[in-house]
């Protein structure tokens, strides 16, 4: 039983983690309908600038930096290469942020090499146990960043002019746009958001038990894919959803890998995706999104 | 007619405006004028370009794939074309969609907070607009909390409305107010229409139910394939024979002739030479 528990929470920890860079997937979805394959390589920005920033001016600041610097380079994204395609069509645009995906991670992976680069966290290793249950304080700090963050997008999302912008141009950019919102500016605004969330992420990927940030970092923040899908792309409760269902059901079955070797090695890095196409065959919208409706 | 140099004049002036969606023309260098504080109206067909008029002083145009080819649009003597839509905005024109596009999603405050996101009065200007909203419209402020997808079509006629004055306008364009409303809404949305513009703003009422938009304007603009094909004040107009056939549905058999006549004189189209 404490190990279930154990597992449980590692799985709500890595979930609300995921559930961060899924909320950035949808942020962008919503506000441009551009679905953004270049999400991981934002995330892998993130964590790199902080990573070699931390052993200069500390954690903090580094991670500061991080953060800008990942809202910096999605905004760059946005402006120098999103805004050139306006008025293609959705799918040319998602492709167009694959390609952006290479160039960056490509970048990126030759500057880190074969590293492991150490995000200089003030966590460590330190474990937290209570009972029978232990929980590295990483897991903990993770799930109060991530559960902090996602309450204030949401307020901001709720309540302020920003979220009724991005709101009213999520539901119809021609309407939004004859009620004097800048659509350009919503869909910076959205790229950056996202970045800044995903270097958040960066982070809590790379902490104890992870080594560090490396080349494959941006294959961990591949799951937030299925976590944002699984949710339905335009909904951020959703992303919420889909990040701990995949949270907790890839630590389930890491967890309880010795007792399914029937089903062969790795079952925790495949759990998402099945999870995510079983719910797509009952729910093809994702289970918050909006099903295309017209209404005649 | 002042303003024809289409810098001068007071309101809204539109002058030889010419639209096209790429090889497809639109419009062909239409004229009109709104003065400050009068309901003008603009009458027409499907497909006569009456939302490519809208669009175009609006700067919407290029959700369309279109664009004005020439021709120049100006509120008070400063220049709207080449102008973003918030700019617009921001200088006055509030239009209020054909098809109502009520945000369906968000609720009913919502709506109306979007609806002043282009506005230059600030937190008390915000304020004072949805005062007037709400009092405009009760019903606005009851359902404040609903989301505005489960309103009727006449409470999302309301909405679409009051959210186009929180921009608080100079000048509202209507698009098609009344289309698919029940008489008794339609009339409810004529009164209000006269209302906002006794309260001191200009009115651009486009509209197919000619018998409504005469009654409300002052002066009226009928637009053909593109072209504005009769102009003048909106009681001749309804007077005319021409108008009384075509848009107030009155027919006599001599008229019914006309019309035939009419048919085979009117100019070929020439809308593909790009």
């Amino acid at each position: 039983m404490s190990t279930f528990a154990e597992l449980l929470l590692n799985g709500v920890s890595m979930g609300s983690v995921y559930a961060l860079i899924a909320l950035g997937f949808v942020v962008i979805f919503r506000a441009t309908e551009v679905v953004n394959f270049a999400h991981a390589s934002l995330l892998l920005a993130g964590g790199y600038v902080t990573a070699t920033l931390h052993d200069d001016i500390g954690f903090w600041p580094a991670l500061l930096v991080g953060i800008a610097g990942a809202a910096v380079v999605g905004a760059a994204v946005e402006f120098l290469v999103m805004r050139r395609y306006r008025g293609s069509d959705h799918s040319v645009l998602a492709i167009v942020t694959i390609g952006v995906d290479i160039l960056l991670t490509t970048e990126l992976t030759r500057r880190i090499g074969t590293d492991v680069l150490p995000l200089g966290d003030p966590w460590g290793d330190a474990v937290l146990t209570i009972g029978p249950i232990s929980l590295a304080h990483t897991r903990i700090a993770a799930f109060v960043a991530a559960a902090l963050l996602i309450t204030v997008f949401l307020l901001a999302f709720r309540y302020t002019s920003w979220g009724v912008a991005m709101r009213a141009a999520a539901e119809s950019p021609e309407t939004a746009a004859l009620m004097g919102v800048r659509l350009g500016r919503v869909s910076l605004g959205a790229w950056a958001v996202a970045g800044g969330l995903a270097a958040v992420a960066a982070l809590f990927l790379t902490v104890f038990p992870t080594p560090g940030l490396e080349r494959a970092t941006s294959l961990a923040a591949l799951k937030a894919f299925p976590a944002a899908i699984l949710g339905g792309l335009d909904s951020t409760t959703g992303a919420l959803v889909g990040g701990l269902l995949v949270g907790v059901t890839e630590s389930l079955a890491t967890g309880y890998q010795s007792e399914l070797t029937f089903l062969g090695r790795g079952l925790g890095d495949l759990a998402p995706y099945l999870v995510m196409m079983v719910i797509l065959l009952i729910r093809p919208a994702g289970l918050f999104g909006t099903k295309e409706l017209a209404r005649v | 007619m002042g303003g024809s140099d289409g810098s001068g004049g007071s309101g809204l002036v539109v002058h030889d405006l010419s639209v096209g969606y790429g090889p497809v023309r639109a419009l062909r260098q239409v004229s009109l004028e709104v003065p400050e504080g009068a309901v003008v109206t603009v009458l027409g067909g499907n497909g006569a370009g009456k939302s490519t008029l809208l669009r175009a002083v609006c700067r919407t145009l290029s959700f369309h794939g279109g664009a004005v080819t020439g021709g120049t649009v100006s509120l008070n003597g400063r220049r709207l074309d080449g102008l973003s839509p918030d700019r617009v905005v921001a200088a006055g024109v509030s239009q209020i969609p054909e098809g109502r596009r009520v945000f369906a999603r968000m609720t009913v405050a919502d709506n109306l907070r979007a609806g002043a996101l282009g506005a230059t009065g600030g937190r008390t200007g915000r304020a004072a607009a949805l005062r007037r909203v709400h009092e405009l419209f009760p019903v606005l402020a009851d359902r404040a909390q609903q989301r505005a997808g489960l309103l009727s079509g006449g409470e999302q006629q309301m909405l679409a409305v009051g959210r186009g004055l929180m921009a608080t306008p100079r000048i509202l364009l209507l698009d098609e107010p009344s289309l698919g409303l029940a008489p008794l809404m339609a009339e409810r949305i004529a009164d209000t229409v006269r209302e906002i513009n006794a309260q001191g703003t200009s009115i651009l009422l486009v509209e197919q139910n000619a018998a409504l938009a005469l009654r409300l304007a002052s002066r009226a603009y009928v637009l053909e394939v593109g072209e504005v094909t009769l102009s003048g004040p909106a009681d001749e107009l309804a007077a005319s024979d021409e108008v009384r056939r075509r848009y107030l549905g009155v027919v006599d058999e001599d008229a019914a002739a006309d019309a035939e006549g009419a048919r085979t004189t009117h100019p070929a189209l020439t809308r593909w030479k790009g």
